[in-house]
């Protein structure tokens, strides 16, 4: 019999990592090698009206817009994020020119001397200027809101939260070739390329970029990079020498991407049985200052808007708000948590004023394999939440506890949220966006080369992915090989993002792998190509927002155990039961340890992680003021994975990375909400928030 | 000019380095150690820890000076000895590492909780390592990790 392809095996890269031998980007040095230093606007909008630059010690160089050969815009979705400010700025910490030279004490000294004067014009903090807006429906919302025998509304809000990757953003560039060759903590070595090329105005074969061992990324080294990595460029093909650039840990926290802070309008209209026929919301976010990726976060919000429920009239509004802050971004999940935790706790409340059972009354409205999504596409995979969700309250006890903390004396409480996750890019994306390439070669001495641009940032896949081929080929694992990606050499599948580097990347591995054993001729070099075909099934109209959002969904449930302190209301989130379908794990070991890690970032999001600005100046900036989970704060993580398997997968495997984080907060606000006896409508819910709740006597 | 002497990792260093310098700086830039990481430069995170006369510190926030007459063990002395086979074992059979910047802070943090405590009870996990972050794992992989390290190395420590 074979080997169960989900059996774990050790992590390929733990040795070098647990010995402190992996080399990440500050851990390079080059001859000769120079660093930079950012100086940044320090108000929220206006033009720039003077910059004085004191005389420069000889070896150190000023670089800015003007220094840029081609475009001074980050190549992204849209052209408007500058890669040096020029003329005016838009948020506190805006790059206007770096200070690259030999000694970081002497450059650090130069930038304290460089004055800046402003014309300061009135910034925008307030969500009200939207540069994008997107709506799409579903059957008859109006009918079903006229007819509604009742309609609930509420609204709900999150909060920023930072990455807090432990490693600091960074990059090492030098000259090579007439070019520039970077060597980054990136998740996605084509997007910095891609960027690079525009901003420089080079040829595909002058921009070369290397993946240096990542300490850490969860989406905030998905865009941001590719705005340093620019800059850097512009400062190497300046002054001609290797030059560093890593930032240090308030300035990564003060100007980096963070997860947008959402405001979410719910309503539903009720029949006269209790059942929801429609339901209507806006989401809100907040851009920051550019655009960048904020138009699909706003997209994925919206699309989780009915979550796991199948809801039949829907109307999804939603915008994207710029303001005068720091531009927001990917971070796991991508809209999805803000969205998850609104209609979670929008059920949960229904339910309530309904005088209904909350547990029965999602229940009643689960997805079921052949209903449509909210945007009118089918789920056509079998949906295994009912069984998942029998062994999960076994599991935590979840009723017999969920009665004995019905008690207001106990201060404990017990939530639980079911959610999905659509894997990969948003409808056509994959198809008319990436079009992945991925390249297999087989040496003479029949080791195989995976050649590909996924980024191994701690979820695994340079483990997954060699275990994928080995195990298809039965050779031994050793035999496979998988290097950070340099673009050099590898082709562009794809950026590491929204969960779609196994169940994408690795499916095309996994086709390209038959192709190559199909040729196999011992001895022999052979090199085999694949490229991303869309699903014929999946239909999707971008202007309308309907079809087949994605062409596959992972399921996950999460019931929460909290006490919360009655004196100080600190809580103590003290378990998590949490059982996924991502279809098949390639490797059980790696599949939990993101489950661990992702529901850790849920706990931190719901209770710990607050980050506030103040007229575009924010409040936490280093790891003192904002506080992610530590060991002490961690729940006891019970996981377990349910095979289902998608048949157009490798072995059947989808999405696994963002499922962990998308649906954490509502079970652990639930349960909060049930130790404290007070509604839960924004997250963080910290001491001082539950303290509010609590003196205040309507609930 | 005053010097300042220490042994590293089991061999002894006399630096004319100014006293006051960061010593991970000193580690990392001057001797070319660069299994301490700097996460947060300010003993938040601990992915700088050392151990200075067995105890452990964060590299990141100690002056130079602090270090004079002292022994310090980083990761690149500790790797060599058998405890930590026992870690790096322990360490891999339960996931415990996943992008892997904190691991080293967290092998130099669980050398001196078991050195002080060769059985810990999970609580005494959780608190010995309440100094160190990481952003990966949610910690549960680790303290399994600590927990079968203690086992199979019994009487190591």
């Amino acid at each position: 019999m074979k080997r169960d392809i989900s059996k774990s095996i050790d992590n390929v890269e733990g040795r070098e990592k647990i010995s402190g031998e992996a080399i990440y980007t500050s851990d390079i040095t080059m001859e000769g090698m120079l660093y930079a230093k950012t100086i940044r606007s320090t108000i929220a909008k206006g033009r720039i009206r003077h910059i004085s630059i004191p005389s420069m010690p000889k070896g150190y160089y000023t670089v800015d817009a003007a220094d840029i050969p081609a475009e001074n815009y980050v190549h992204m979705l849209h052209e408007d994020w500058p890669v040096f400010a020029e003329n005016s700025v838009n948020h506190i910490g805006e790059p206007i020119m770096l200070i690259v030279g030999p000694d970081k004490e002497v450059i650090k000294d130069i930038v304290g001397d460089v004055k800046i004067t402003y014309d300061e014009q009135t910034p925008v903090f307030d969500l009200s200027d939207s540069h994008k807006a997107l709506e799409f429906t579903k059957g008859n919302p109006k009918h079903a809101f006229k007819k509604a025998h009742k309609i609930i509304t509420y609204d709900y809000e999150t909060s920023y939260q930072e990455q807090t990757y432990i490693e600091p953003q960074g990059f090492i560039g030098y000259p090579e070739n007439d070019g520039v060759t970077l060597i980054g903590s990136i998740q996605c070595p084509y997007y910095v390329k891609n960027a690079v090329k525009t901003t420089m105005g080079m040829d595909d074969d002058k921009v070369r970029v290397i993946q240096a061992a990542v300490g850490g990324a969860f989406g905030g080294k998905e865009e941001y990079p590719s705005l340093i990595g620019c800059q850097l460029a512009v400062a190497v093909a300046k002054v001609g020498k290797p030059i560093k650039l890593v930032f240090e840990r308030e300035e990564d926290m003060e100007v980096t991407t963070k997860r947008h802070p959402a405001k979410i309008h719910m309503e539903a209209a009720v029949d006269e049985t209790g059942h929801i026929r429609g339901i209507r919301s806006h989401i809100g976010i907040d851009g920051g200052a550019y655009m960048g990726l904020s138009q699909v976060v706003l997209s994925r919000g919206m699309l989780a808007v009915t979550n796991a429920y199948t809801i039949d009239h829907v109307n999804c509004k939603g915008d994207v708000y710029l303001t005068n802050t720091v531009p927001n971004g990917a971070f796991r999940g991508f809209g999805a948590p803000q969205m998850i935790f609104a209609i979670e706790m929008f059920i949960n409340h229904i339910a309530e004023d309904l005088g209904e059972n909350p547990l029965e009354y999602k229940m009643r409205h689960m997805a079921a394999q052949g209903d449509l999504t909210a945007t009118g596409g089918v789920f056509r995979d079998p949906i295994l939440l009912n069984e998942m969700l029998e062994t999960i309250m076994e599991d935590s006890a979840y009723h017999e506890k969920h009665k004995a903390y019905q008690d207001p004396d106990v201060f404990k409480g017990i939530g639980m949220s079911w959610f999905l996750h659509g894997c990969g890019f948003t409808g056509s994306g994959e198809q008319e966006k990436i079009r992945a390439r991925i390249r297999l070669k087989k040496d003479d001495k029949d080791d195989v080369h995976i050649l590909i641009a996924a980024v191994d940032m701690g979820q695994g896949p340079k483990t997954t992915m060699r275990k994928l081929v080995a195990s298809l080929l039965e050779i031994p694992i050793e035999n496979v090989h998988f290097k950070n990606p340099d673009t050099r050499y590898v082709t562009d599948s794809g950026p590491t993002v929204a969960s779609r580097t196994m169940m994408v990347v690795g499916g095309l591995v996994a086709r390209a792998t038959r192709k190559l054993s199909e040729q196999w001729v011992s001895g022999q070099e052979l090199v085999v190509e694949e490229s991303y075909r869309q699903p014929d099934y999946v239909k999707w109209d971008q202007d309308t927002m309907t079809g087949d959002a994605y062409p596959a969904y992972s399921w996950g449930i999460n019931v929460t155990e909290v006490a919360v302190d009655p004196n100080t209301y600190e809580v103590k989130v003290k378990d998590m039961w949490n059982i996924y379908d991502v279809g098949k794990a390639i490797d059980e070991r790696v599949v939990l340890g993101q489950a661990d890690g992702g529901q850790a970032q849920a706990v931190g999001y719901a209770t710990l992680e607050k980050m506030e600005h103040n007229a575009g100046k924010l409040l936490q900036k280093n790891l003192t003021d904002y506080i992610i989970p530590t060991a002490a704060d961690t729940p006891r993580m019970h996981n377990k994975l349910i095979d289902n398997p998608y048949p157009l997968g490798p072995y059947g495997a989808k999405g696994a990375g963002e499922l962990t984080l998308v649906g954490g907060a509502p079970s652990v606000a639930l349960a909060i909400e049930q130790a404290i006896g007070r509604r839960i409508y924004k997250i963080p819910a910290t001491p001082e928030h539950l303290m509010e709740l609590m003196n205040h006597e309507d609930h | 000019m005053k010097t300042i002497d220490f042994i590293l990792n089991g061999k002894p260093i006399r630096s004319e380095l100014s006293a006051d310098r960061r010593f991970l700086d000193v580690l990392r830039k001057e001797l070319g150690l660069t299994g301490a990481k700097e996460g947060c430069g300010e003993g938040e995170c601990g992915a700088c820890s050392v151990l200075l006369d067995g105890k452990i510190v964060q590299s990141c926030i100690l002056p130079l000076a602090s270090v004079d007459g002292k022994t310090v063990m980083t990761i690149e002395g500790y790797k060599k000895t058998k405890k930590f086979k026992a870690i790096e074992t322990a360490f891999l059979k339960e996931g415990a590492s996943q992008c892997g910047i904190c691991t080293p802070g967290m092998v130099m943090a669980t050398e001196y909780l078991l050195k002080n405590n060769p059985a810990p009870s999970y609580d005494e996990i959780r608190h010995g390592l309440s100094g160190n972050l990481c952003r990966c794992t949610g910690y549960n992989m680790i303290f399994n990790a600590i927990r079968r390290a203690a086992k199979e190395g019994e009487g190591l420590w």
